[in-house]
């Protein structure tokens, strides 16, 4: 980095920094050090990868490779709102698809996409576990059960 | 130590250790595989590769299982063929069928086993991979929707050239191999080795410049030394009506094995360039001028024996390269003791 | 006012999401307004498995539940129960036949019919203070150990115990143990696997969750049993909460003198690291979970050699459930002769079992190996919602099977469950009833494992891909006969040839609903028809314009908004944009529409 710029250090780099020397010398270090900069960054900027590639003295195309593997990580920014929908069995058996189709038809995406007013991520999940409750959506880790097709709008309209 | 085992009803003798796949090479009997090769580490990925083992429900591969006292193997039972078959179908049904283009042909592995086996490609329809060529660079035309994630490239990267450039990215039936963030290789850190495509079992990893030069066995293969250093690397110069139209690895090679660098493989082009110097020039009024060899070395003799005379010889000296063979540098030093008469001899490699 | 008042407020994944820390809030708020703030204490439990009713709210010692509590609920019970001692009758479970209010948690067929030794701390505990745990005869288990047994005694009551992995195979926790001995090297690991990726289980999550600290004393006396000074707990990321109170709980062992150097100085030192997993189903495999923690992509690797010979980072690796591990300290407290009396000959003890689907109470079911299924479905999970018919029960999730009704007197253990096709697994137990279609069932589970298919071998990479592709083409009606027969071959070729237990058994859902429900798949082949009447593809829905009296109920709750028309004047459903989820169906009281 060039001397003249010190003062204007990026906060996420110097926390993306913090979090490699906590893990550099740790057994299996890639992971923690992909989870903890996702939640820095909110996603995995290819640029993060190659500085964690140098770090960790990994090469790049292994780290794409995990950061591809795994559901968890993504490789481009997410909407304001993540909406999980769970497709587990209970979920499936109690009607989730429909669930699923109602939600891509309001929000008019699919799996995977954001809208373009990046209010919401749409996330096909299979089970987060509470499969008592089902159907069940998480929207940002917050859970909502017992769903039903008409209830949706109702739910959406919470998160801005 | 060796152990007995019975193969296809024959007993054979074997090192203990020694893989099931290994023991039917020592002995000639043929199983079909597409992600083994001795000189890299074996996953057992491709399951190609499976017999029957008796006692045993499954059906183990080859390659990674090792052989026991007693163990009895069936390596063609119908059981066996059966499994083979639908897993070359389930390979094909993913797999461009443009095989009479493809510059693979005659050389590839799958279309050999799918042949072997009768395969059609016609049981499972469905969705087929729909990526794009990666044809940026001069050396290495790379055609992913004819991989079939055997993973034998990797280790090639990684284990023969050290670099680690691919690797297998996504998972499940979206399973790809590539450089990261799946750049073509011109946009990552490869060498151009292509110790990739010395290893790639079908037309995923082809030698671009030999694309529509000519089938394998139009192909006389002459094995000779690299002439681009003095490592001594050994291939295969591909020759088809008195030209050569490429390298290809010779597993046989005993420096190198398959490993070559991007010259070695890549570099041959020069052979038949028309800016190639095919006779001695010799500089008239400040031009280069074609000239006789003989015109030229007596050139070159008389100009030593001058500077000899009104010098001494130890006016003269050379300097050879490590990039010239052992013979080459023998040669040059020899010349100048015993033909200049000095000792003033040099080397790039001396420290 | 009795005595020891506590009151458990049941604070686990499911009844947070139902608003279980509002009811906190509100008890707080209450009990401070009346003065009691002191005198009864509030505890945030783990799951107390009756999720179905939640939130659930137990007032002890009295064990009263009281089921779907809402915040404006509270101050009635504050007021009427712990002040006076008095039921509030509208918030308790009824009887299923004769409607009367049942007060307390043993009256509860749902709690009373249950056997809880791995659970019985989840919802009765505060999953964040060890002290409590401790209460419970927490940590006696490897005090006990630690003083009075060596190592080899400890592995022999395991093995004597005859407890069998909770995970899926059931191979013998003491076999296990034993295979590591042997191996001479200068570091050894043990690993809790948490990865519960099997859609439709959460009883490792409720005991991670509810009753970290007994996963950590199983571990701690696996360590010792086996001389191994670290290990790992492998907790899939979906989990927050399990992580979160697996964290504290680590914390508060250490600071106890639980974990670290020279524990209760025996000499005994164990470190134990949390690890969340990143998404990925086959690390719940134990090679792939390895790979995972070494930061690799999670791909099952060959055996031999096995992980007990190299694993973790090349060591020898021992690797348990969540489950299995819990109950080891029961069964080193109690004695193996204690443990063996539950269960059957070759399953013992209890299991943990994940009711969900069409069955009235869902939730969490502990019961000894060898209950029938009837027993659990029936009699513990109130047999089936809005008295639909029974139809089969998903055993075992993607590499399970599905027990039709004729099965239901099964009894449930390792061995049983795999003769009739389906298995244990992690314990996932989904009820179907005559509505739900067993070809989608099939497809279901092929488009997960396809989804969650590492790649890397053949078989499984492509399989499980066109045996999806296949079951698509049936649900939609495109089927062919002899699609049937492509889908059996398929099956056994990627049972004999795959990689590891995922390709393995990916095919079993399609295997046990073919030898049980066949007849579903033909007549989507060969009639076009889904006799569950579920499939979309093979549903349509319109209006009969004579019964329509053109109210607008079915347009106004469409959620899609598909279905138009004026009012007083029929309407009609636009088949275009229809997603056939049945609301208007059910909102429709003159019967005008008609599913075909």
């Amino acid at each position: 980095m060039c001397t003249a710029c010190e003062d204007l250090v990026d906060p996420k780099q110097v926390k993306l920094e913090e979090i490699i020397t906590k893990y550099k010398h740790e057994n299996g270090p890639l992971l923690p050090v992909l989870q903890h900069a996702q939640e820095v960054y909110g996603y995995l900027p290819a640029e993060v990868l190659k500085h964690i590639s140098k770090a960790l003295r990994i090469p790049l195309a292994r780290i794409y490779g995990v950061a591809t593997f795994y559901a968890q990580f993504r490789l481009v920014p997410s909407g304001r709102n993540v909406i999980n929908v769970c497709l587990g069995t209970a979920c499936h058996v109690r009607s989730g698809a429909k669930i699923l189709e109602t939600i891509e038809k309001a929000l008019k995406i699919k799996d995977g996409a954001t809208t373009q007013d990046r209010r919401f991520t749409l996330e096909v999940v299979a089970c987060i576990g509470a499969c008592g409750l089902a159907p069940v959506i998480s929207i940002n880790n917050e859970v909502h059960g017992r769903l039903l097709p008409e209830s949706i709008t109702e739910i959406l309209a919470k998160y801005e | 130590m060796l152990i007995t085992i019975t193969i296809d009803g024959c007993e054979v003798s074997v090192p203990k250790g020694t893989s099931i796949l290994e023991a039917c090479r020592m002995h000639d009997i043929q199983i079909p595989t597409l992600c083994y090769d001795p000189e890299l580490t074996s996953d057992g990925a491709c399951r190609l590769c499976v017999v029957q083992i008796e006692g045993n429900h499954n059906l183990p591969p080859a390659c990674r299982t090792t052989v026991w006292q007693g163990m009895v193997v069936q390596t063609q039972s119908p059981k066996v063929r059966a499994a083979r078959k639908t897993i070359l179908e389930l390979l094909v049904a993913n797999h461009p069928l443009d095989c009479m283009t493809c510059q693979k042909m005659g050389n590839c592995f799958l279309a050999e086993y799918a042949y072997d086996y009768g395969v059609t490609g016609e049981i499972y329809q469905g969705e087929k991979r729909k990526l794009p060529i990666d044809d940026g660079n001069p050396f290495i035309l790379r055609d992913p929707n004819k991989c079939i994630l055997c993973g034998k490239c990797i280790k090639a990267c990684s284990q023969i050239q050290g670099k680690s450039i691919l690797d297998y990215s996504f998972r499940g039936f979206n399973m790809q191999v590539s450089p990261a963030f799946n750049l073509p290789y011109n946009e990552s850190d490869c060498d151009f080795c292509g110790s990739c495509v010395s290893v790639c079992p079908v037309g995923a990893l082809t030698e671009k410049h030999m694309v529509g030069k000519g089938r394998p066995w139009e192909i006389k293969k002459v094995q000779t030394t690299c002439p681009f250093c003095g490592t001594g690397c050994n291939f295969d110069l591909n020759v088809k009506d008195g030209k050569v139209i490429g390298v290809t690895s010779n597993p046989d090679a005993p420096v190198n094995g398959k490993a070559l660098c991007v010259k070695g493989r890549f570099g041959t082009d020069m052979i038949h360039s028309p800016n190639r110097l095919t006779t001695p020039l010799i500089k008239k009024d400040g031009v280069f001028v074609p000239a006789e060899w003989d015109e030229a070395l007596d050139l070159v003799a008389t100009k030593f024996q001058e500077i000899k005379n009104n010098y001494g010889a130890d006016a003269i000296a050379a300097l050879s390269s490590a990039r010239c063979t052992n013979e080459d540098n023998f040669v040059m030093q020899k010349f100048m003791r015993a033909v200049v008469g000095t000792n003033n001899i040099d080397h790039c490699a001396r420290t | 006012m009795a005595e020891n008042q506590r009151i458990l407020v049941c604070a686990g994944t499911g009844c947070a999401s139902s608003g279980a820390h509002k009811l906190i809030d509100a008890l707080k708020l209450e009990l401070n307004k009346q003065g009691l703030e002191e005198t009864v204490s509030i505890v945030g439990t783990g799951c107390q498995g009756f999720c179905e009713k939640g939130p659930t709210v137990v007032i002890e010692p009295q064990q009263v539940l009281y089921c779907s509590v809402k915040p404006e609920d509270i101050a009635e019970i504050v007021a009427q129960d712990i002040m006076k001692g008095e039921r509030v009758e509208r918030l308790l479970l009824l009887d299923q036949v004769t409607q009367k209010p049942l007060s307390t948690m043993s009256e509860v067929p749902f709690f009373a019919q249950q056997h809880r030794i791995v659970l019985k701390n989840c919802g009765v505990i505060d999953p964040q203070k060890i002290e409590e745990y401790i209460a419970r005869d927490g940590y006696a288990a490897l005090k006990k150990v630690l003083k009075e047994m060596s190592p080899a005694e400890t592995l022999e009551e395991v093995r004597k115990s005859g407890l069998r992995g909770r995970g899926g195979a059931g191979f013998p926790t003491g076999k296990k143990w034993a295979a590591i001995l042997p191996t001479p090297s200068d570091k050894k690991y043990i690993i809790c696997n948490g990865d519960e990726g099997d859609p439709g289980a959460f009883m490792d999550r409720s005991v991670l969750e509810g009753d970290p600290h007994s996963v950590i004393e199983g571990m701690l006396i696996g360590a010792y049993a086996m001389g191994v000074d670290e290990g790992y707990v492998y907790c899939r990321a979906e989990y927050p909460l399990a992580i979160k109170n697996l964290e504290i709980a680590i914390r508060q062992a250490e600071e106890a003198g639980f974990l670290g150097n020279n524990i209760l100085n025996s000499g005994l030192n164990f470190k134990l690291n949390v690890f969340a997993g990143a998404g990925a189903f086959v690390c719940g495999e134990g090679s792939a979970l390895m790979a995972s923690i070494e930061g690799r992509r999670g791909m099952p690797r060959m055996r031999p050699p096995r992980s007990t010979v190299s694993g973790l980072f090349g060591k020898p690796t021992v690797i348990n459930n969540v489950e299995t591990w819990s109950n080891v300290p029961h069964i080193l407290l109690n004695g193996a002769d204690w443990y063996t009396q539950y269960g059957t000959d070759n399953s013992r003890g209890t299991k943990i079992f994940a009711l969900t689907g069409k069955v009235n109470n869902t939730g969490l079911v502990e019961v000894p190996m060898g209950t029938t299924l009837r027993e659990i479905i029936f009699d513990i999970g109130g047999g089936i919602q809005n008295g639909k018919a029974f139809k089969a029960v998903q055993i075992g999730g993607p590499s399970g099977g599905c027990i039709p009704e004729e099965m239901l007197d099964i009894r449930v253990d390792y061995d049983t469950l795999t003769k009739a096709g389906a298995m244990v697994g992690s314990g996932g137990l989904v009820v179907m009833d005559e509505t739900t279609c067993m070809v989608d069932i099939a497809r279901f589970f092929l488009d997960f494992t396809q989804k969650e298919s590492c790649g890397k071998c053949t078989p499984c990479r492509e399989g499980t891909k066109r045996m999806y592709e296949i079951l698509d083409r049936i649900v939609k009606g495109e089927g062919k006969l002899e699609d049937i027969d492509i889908l059996e071959n398929l099956s056994y070729t990627i049972i004999e040839t795959s990689l590891c237990g995922l390709g393995n058994s990916a095919p079993n859902p399609i295997l046990a609903t073919l030898k049980y429900f066949r007849h579903e798949f033909e007549a989507h082949i060969l009639e076009h028809k889904c006799p569950a009447h579920s499939c979309s593809a093979l549903l349509s829905y319109t209006i009969d314009a004579e019964k329509c009296k053109g109210c607008g109920l079915c347009a106004k709750n469409c959620p899609v908004s598909c279905i138009t028309g004026e009012k007083k004047k029929p309407y009609v459903v636009n088949e275009d944009d229809c997603i056939k989820c049945g609301t208007c169906v059910d909102k429709c009281k003159f019967d005008a529409v008609v599913q075909a």
